[in-house]
């Protein structure tokens, strides 16, 4: 008990504790891959605390706004935004933003799980690491409270040494999850989280989601209707690059104002 | 004619055995290509074979040839009488010191420009032209190197017929070997690895040491092993850079002359003082360096076993 409180005093001298999520807005935002207009004009606001979902068919630029939102795409070769985005006011693509910074305000959990060859400890624990935290008891906390977070303790706590291959996908994607949860993000974004697991592995997750919307703003790219409409409380639906209809998901799957919305979750095309 | 073969795709269904509706009619032409299968996997297989079977061979003529001169004397005195008699001592240390120089040199600058070429320059124009201007100087024969070190190291750096001149030359020589091993190595690893880490807030740098290093470090180390195999047998590079014809004594500097097995080898083979009379002493010599570049390539597959197991778990 005595151990815990004082855990809990050290983290809060870490500024990584603390929850709440953080606003994201984004205003006309253009964005380019060379030469290909990949995002027409996008306005869009995700309120604190909120799940949105990106919805819409392939190469619709669901998942390019996604990974603008961690400067992911900063990684690919020609690419060039115009517009703001901003999170808690913030311009993220300010010259004077720090990327690595920024990446552990808003963290990201991939379409396939990649944990890091490495035990089921040291991916959690890995996060930390490199932000340059040593001290190894509030590590170990940490992995344990991320862990538990992401549902995912009672299946490894007897195994923390072991290497995260041999967990099974649906373990390793919420293995990333708690990796993502460790250095406390306030956003987290999620591009296709559950599209590589079976049925179960994949309620595990959206439960999660559900669970995780209390500490976390949540950005999640689906190609699932159903996931869309169980665990977001807004959705976007993107076609060719273009935000078509952005509104509380309630709306959009009953009664959406622009009919390619409606024929795309209807399924008559996409 | 639809209707028949709706009937058959009935029957089929309700049928335990599911036969699908071609084997009837393709089952001559399915002899034939099974045939076509048989002799061209035979084929492949012997020629695979024959590999083993030179491999073996040389080995066998080797050692059935060699296993005569090997003693402990062998391994551990210099030459005598004209190097007739004696060991290859001298000639064993030189090309360990050798394979050490080369290595120094060209391992940190091999791998430092794979890092930079896969991890940094990918997809620019520096890149490709440093990675065309690698494979040209993988391409150059290893005598024009040895000219180069002569005319580089030995003379224009003054360093003289030296352990620095050959290692250096040797070094050259592997360098684009080490920059494609860790570059492949690299490449094998997986984007989302990268993307992972960097999500996390990590910088490139921690990145590249935390996550992709260590896992292409099997891949790298297994090249760097073959690379010194590679160096330790070459004699072009080191016959006007470093090479001594007869030096019973071992070196004291880096700016010493050494012997070396493949030079020594060469030598009383061709130009020695009784090339009949070191026959035997010829074919050990051999058999020394095979061992060697042998015992290397074991290693180097060990050790890959032995990282790639635990790269998993650390």
């Amino acid at each position: 008990m005595n151990n815990k409180e004082n855990v809990q005093h050290e983290s809060n001298s870490v500024p990584l504790q603390g929850y709440s999520g953080l606003t994201i807005n984004a205003t006309n935002v253009d964005y380019y891959y060379s030469d290909f207009h990949a995002l027409k004009n996008i306005n869009l606001e995700v309120e604190q605390n909120k799940v949105v979902a990106f919805i819409g068919p392939s190469g619709c630029g669901k998942s390019t706004f996604l990974r603008i939102m961690n400067r992911m795409n900063d990684l690919i070769d020609g690419t060039r935004l115009t517009g703001s985005v901003l999170i808690e006011g913030e311009d993220i693509y300010s010259p004077n933003v720090r990327v690595d910074e920024l990446r552990k305000k808003v963290g990201m959990v991939f379409q396939k799980p990649n944990p890091f060859p490495k035990s089921i400890f040291e991916n959690v624990a890995y996060g930390l690491r490199v932000n340059g935290i040593k001290d190894n008891t509030f590590i170990e906390e940490r992995v344990v409270e991320s862990i538990k977070s992401a549902a995912l303790w009672d299946e490894v706590k007897d195994k923390m040494k072991k290497s995260a291959f041999a967990l099974s996908g649906g373990q390793q994607q919420r293995l990333c999850i708690a990796r993502a949860l460790a250095i406390s993000p306030k956003v987290l974004l999620m591009d296709e989280p559950a599209s590589a697991l079976d049925p179960i592995s994949t309620s595990k997750i959206e439960e999660l989601i559900y669970e995780l919307k209390k500490d976390y703003t949540i950005v999640i790219v689906t190609h699932n209707m159903q996931q869309a409409s169980r665990v977001s409380d807004k959705t976007a639906y993107f076609y060719l690059g273009e935000l078509i209809e952005f509104d509380e998901t309630i709306k959009i799957f009953t009664n959406p104002t622009n009919i390619s919305t409606q024929n795309y979750i209807t399924g008559r095309f996409g | 004619m639809k209707k028949e073969k709706n009937k058959e795709t009935n029957t089929n269904s309700n049928s335990p055995h599911i036969t699908p509706p071609l084997a009837g009619g393709a089952r001559s032409s399915s002899s034939s290509k099974r045939w076509s299968q048989a002799i061209a996997f035979t084929i492949f297989k012997l020629m695979s074979y024959s590999v083993v079977a030179i491999l073996i061979l040389i080995l066998g003529f080797i050692i059935t040839k060699g296993i005569g001169a090997i003693s402990w004397d062998f391994l551990t005195k210099a030459p005598e009488e004209g190097m007739t008699k004696g060991g290859i001592y001298p000639a064993i240390i030189g090309t360990l010191y050798l394979v050490l120089g080369s290595s120094l040199f060209s391992f940190p600058i091999g791998i430092m420009s794979g890092i930079y070429m896969n991890e940094y320059a990918t997809g620019n124009k520096i890149a490709t032209f440093i990675r065309i201007m690698t494979n040209n100087l993988s391409g150059v024969p290893s005598v024009v190197f040895g000219l180069f070190g002569m005319a580089l190291f030995v003379n224009t750096m003054g360093f003289g017929d030296s352990i620095l001149a050959g290692s250096l030359t040797l070094g050259l020589l592997s360098l684009p070997l080490v920059i494609r091993t860790t570059e492949e190595s690299l490449k094998a690893i997986d984007f989302s690895y990268r993307e992972g880490s960097l999500a996390l807030g990590a910088t490139k740098l921690q990145t590249i040491q935390k996550v992709v290093l260590p896992m292409a470090f099997p891949n790298i180390i297994t090249g760097l092993i073959l690379s010194i195999g590679r160096v330790s047998g070459e004699t072009a590079p080191i016959l006007f850079t470093v090479a001594a014809y007869f030096l019973p004594k071992l070196p004291t500097s880096i700016f010493d002359q050494v012997m070396a097995l493949p030079y020594h080898l060469y030598v009383i083979s061709t130009s020695g003082t009784d090339i009949e009379a070191s026959r035997g002493i010829a074919y050990g010599t051999a058999l020394v360096l095979i061992f060697i570049v042998l015992l290397v390539n074991i290693l180097a597959t060990l050790l890959r076993n032995y990282f790639s197991n635990k790269v998993k778990t650390n």
